[in-house]
């Protein structure tokens, strides 16, 4: 018996210790893909598809970890990108602090959604969220600071710590990668933290979680705010790259587009969102020349994807090398 | 499910491999020419497809190969967005070896690839997008501004409507930039000329209902409703303001920039009597008849607007301009060389081109023709007065930009 129990426990953590390497090692290449990749492939292209990766990865936390389908996303990637690119060119705010006003602000803008929308589930919970961001754009549009149709245009990229001067490339790439990584990372800890067993065990039987004495809407509602914050740190590291913040991230299209990446990267699986954002943003870049034959084409990739392999390019991989990447 | 895999395994290769080629087959050695426009929305009448056209043909009459310069035009639809055009125009200057960009109507994405040209010290030359912001407090050095602006609208059509008793307006304005420049153009001008302006209201681009904003214009008693707007919106404006019985209960439009391609779409019928401001029609010199014949034939018969010719007109002064300088690498040496040169090409004949950016020529007030006056399809216009190119622009030290000191 105690023996059986220690096999068991070895077992457990041999898993464990099996799942961290999996995942050291699909960083490590991650990682090294985007350090190498600046060689061969247009770095503005490579800044723009972490941005998005930030944000599927942010959007995954809540649609693969804890089973809420958001449908108003859009608006914490918007949101920020807004308050990043006026604290930066109005204010005159460094990029770091321009950047963690975003964030902290789409963070806010997550725990006054969330409150009002985790008391609803399924399509209900889907609707508020659309219902919220629809006002969010209808403001954005409004709003004088927004410039409307414009956007906020011309946003300085700054010096980062007043030391680096990001309108150098390069420069500016390190730090969306270091972005992205820490955000990734942050990600991964949360899955796997208490915080996440119990994320997942409310994904799993939301009334077993209760009947367990755990408190469900708060766990629901840190995970909403997480989400959103990291939405918000993807949406104004994209303002400050782009030197620009318009009414497409606050679009409801964009909160469709996410889920798209979620979904056809592979849902509840870490590395999953990654790879959607960049078959995603890879398509729009380099088909663009077909105008709007690009939407089709997302949408025929959609259906493919949803009819021969539902899990994902990533949850697809992870099943033929039995691993959960 | 291993063969799908592998099938998505190649195509993200592909994608890194296509990334690559692009960047190994970029050359200097070739002037790029990048024609950025609406391709599929509300302005690709007036402009889209028919800009790349003008510039095509433009580098043909230049006899560029003749020269030995070898030119290249490339084509894309910035969807009436500031981001996909900024992000557009970055991509080209970075990978595509882009040298300059043309015509991109849409104020709010010309503003936008304004800055980005500014800061990749390439070329701008714009002919479709109206903002006199261009030339005013965003003027830049690596932009000119080619075929019309707001001010100059206001200045020709404002002037003429308020002058003949117009002096009471409603205002029906794209919500963006152009339509808030436009705006505040026209506005100046009425309040100048004693006129008063009774309201304004703001409506989406690419508007389909105008109802509640027509409805808004008849309350207001104004003589005359302005429509601070362009392409596919002015022209839904009109038909609905004829639905709503607007001109009949005794108030007039004024369109304050309505294109020949808008004319045609409204049909004479609707559109007779208009009063607008614009820099070129086809039907005025031989020289424009045989370009306009020309443009025509390769465009399924639509003739050009003046923003084609604008088009035609800045690229061949752009090559003249490189060709003088020898070289296309240095953006504001090109702009330099080319406001130091006079232009003078078959459409706009001679000009020249401000410290601000602005080029300069005469500026036409044409009305549109009765259905009974027209000889045929496309014959729309009839010249009213010609406004002399001194004061057919913003003076100089009005705009506040930087760098006319």
């Amino acid at each position: 018996m105690a023996a059986e129990s220690a096999l068991s426990t070895t077992a457990a953590g041999g898993g464990d210790r099996n799942a961290e390497r999996t995942f050291a090692i699909g960083f490590a290449i991650m990682l090294g893909f985007f350090v190498l990749s600046p060689l061969a492939i247009y770095p503005i292209f490579l800044m723009k598809v972490m941005c998005f990766a930030l944000f599927a990865c942010a959007y995954n936390l809540l649609l693969g970890y804890v089973g809420l389908v958001s449908f108003g996303h859009a608006a914490f990637l918007g949101a920020a990108g807004y308050v990043a690119a006026h604290s930066a060119k109005v204010w005159g705010f460094p990029p770091e602090l321009a950047i963690l006003a975003g964030t902290a602000s789409s963070a806010v803008l997550g725990a006054v959604f969330g409150w009002l929308a985790i008391r609803r589930q399924g399509i209900y919970f889907a609707m508020i969220t659309l219902a919220l961001a629809q006002m969010l754009y209808f403001f954005c549009l409004q709003a004088k600071f927004t410039g409307g149709e414009d956007g906020i245009q011309a946003v300085p990229r700054g010096h980062l710590f007043g030391l680096i001067d990001l309108a150098q490339t390069m420069n500016l790439y390190w730090v969306v990668l270091a972005i992205f990584a820490f955000g990734f990372l942050v990600i991964y800890r949360t899955i796997h933290s208490p915080f996440g067993q119990v994320l997942k065990a409310i994904r799993e039987n939301e009334p077993r979680a209760v009947s367990l004495g755990y408190q469900v809407e708060r766990y629901k509602l840190l995970a909403f705010v997480l989400s959103a914050a990291l939405s918000g740190l993807a949406g104004s590291t994209k303002a400050i790259l782009f030197q620009l913040a318009t009414l497409t991230d606050v679009y409801w299209a964009m909160s469709g587009e996410v889920i798209l990446m979620t979904l056809l990267g592979g849902l509840g699986t870490v590395f999953g969102p990654v790879v959607g954002a960049f078959i995603i943003i890879g398509a729009q870049n380099y088909l663009a020349k077909y105008g709007s034959w690009v939407t089709i084409i997302q949408g025929f990739i959609f259906v493919v994807c949803v009819l021969a392999f539902r899990r994902g390019v990533v949850g697809e991989l992870g099943r033929y090398l039995r691993r959960s990447l | 499910m291993k063969k799908l895999m592998g099938s998505w395994l190649a195509g993200v290769a592909l994608a890194a491999l296509a990334a690559t080629g692009a960047q190994a087959q970029m050359s200097d050695g070739a002037i790029k020419i990048g024609v950025l426009t609406d391709m599929s929305s509300l302005y690709t009448d007036l402009s889209g497809a028919g800009s790349v056209l003008a510039a095509r043909l433009a580098v043909e009459d230049f006899g560029a190969a003749a020269k030995g310069m070898k030119v290249e035009i490339i084509s894309a639809d910035h969807q009436n967005k500031a981001d996909v055009g900024s992000t557009t125009a970055r991509s080209w200057y970075d990978v595509e070896k882009v040298d300059v960009i043309v015509d991109t109507p849409n104020s709010g994405v010309a503003l936008a690839v304004n800055e980005v040209t500014r800061e990749k010290n390439k070329v701008f030359l714009v002919s479709g997008a109206a903002s006199s912001d261009l030339t005013g407090p965003k003027c830049s050095p690596n932009t000119v501004h080619w075929t019309y602006d707001t001010w100059a609208l206001a200045n020709g059509t404002g002037n003429a409507i308020v002058k003949t008793g117009g002096d009471s307006w409603f205002f029906l304005t794209a919500d963006y930039a152009f339509g808030h420049a436009l705006e505040r153009d026209t506005e100046a001008v009425v309040t100048k000329n004693g006129g008063k302006v009774l309201g304004k209201v703001r409506h989406p681009l690419n508007n389909a209902d105008f109802s509640s904003f027509l409805l808004q214009a008849q309350s207001s008693k104004a003589k005359i409703v302005g429509l601070a707007n362009a392409g596919g919106d002015t022209t839904n404006a009109i038909k609905q303001a004829a639905e709503f019985g607007i001109v009949k209960g005794g108030q007039s439009l004024a369109g304050l920039l309505v294109f020949l391609t808008d004319v045609h779409g409204l049909g004479l019928q609707t559109a007779q009597g208009l009063i607008m401001t614009e820099a070129w029609y086809w039907d005025m010199t031989d020289a424009n008849r045989a370009f306009a014949k020309r443009f025509a034939a390769a465009n399924k018969g639509i003739h050009p607007t003046m923003i084609h010719a604008g088009v035609y007109s800045a690229v061949t002064h752009y090559l003249k301009a490189v060709e003088a300088v020898k070289s296309d690498a240095d953006g504001k040496a090109v702009v330099e060389k080319m406001k130091a040169t006079p232009t003078d090409d078959s459409l706009f004949g001679k000009g020249t081109i401000r410290k601000d950016g602005r080029k300069v020529h005469d500026m036409y007030l044409f009305e549109v023709k009765k259905p009974a006056e027209s000889k045929g399809p496309w014959d729309y216009y009839k010249l009213r007065s010609t406004i002399p190119a001194a004061q057919a622009f913003r003076p100089m030290a009005e705009g506040n930009c930087p760098i006319a000191g």
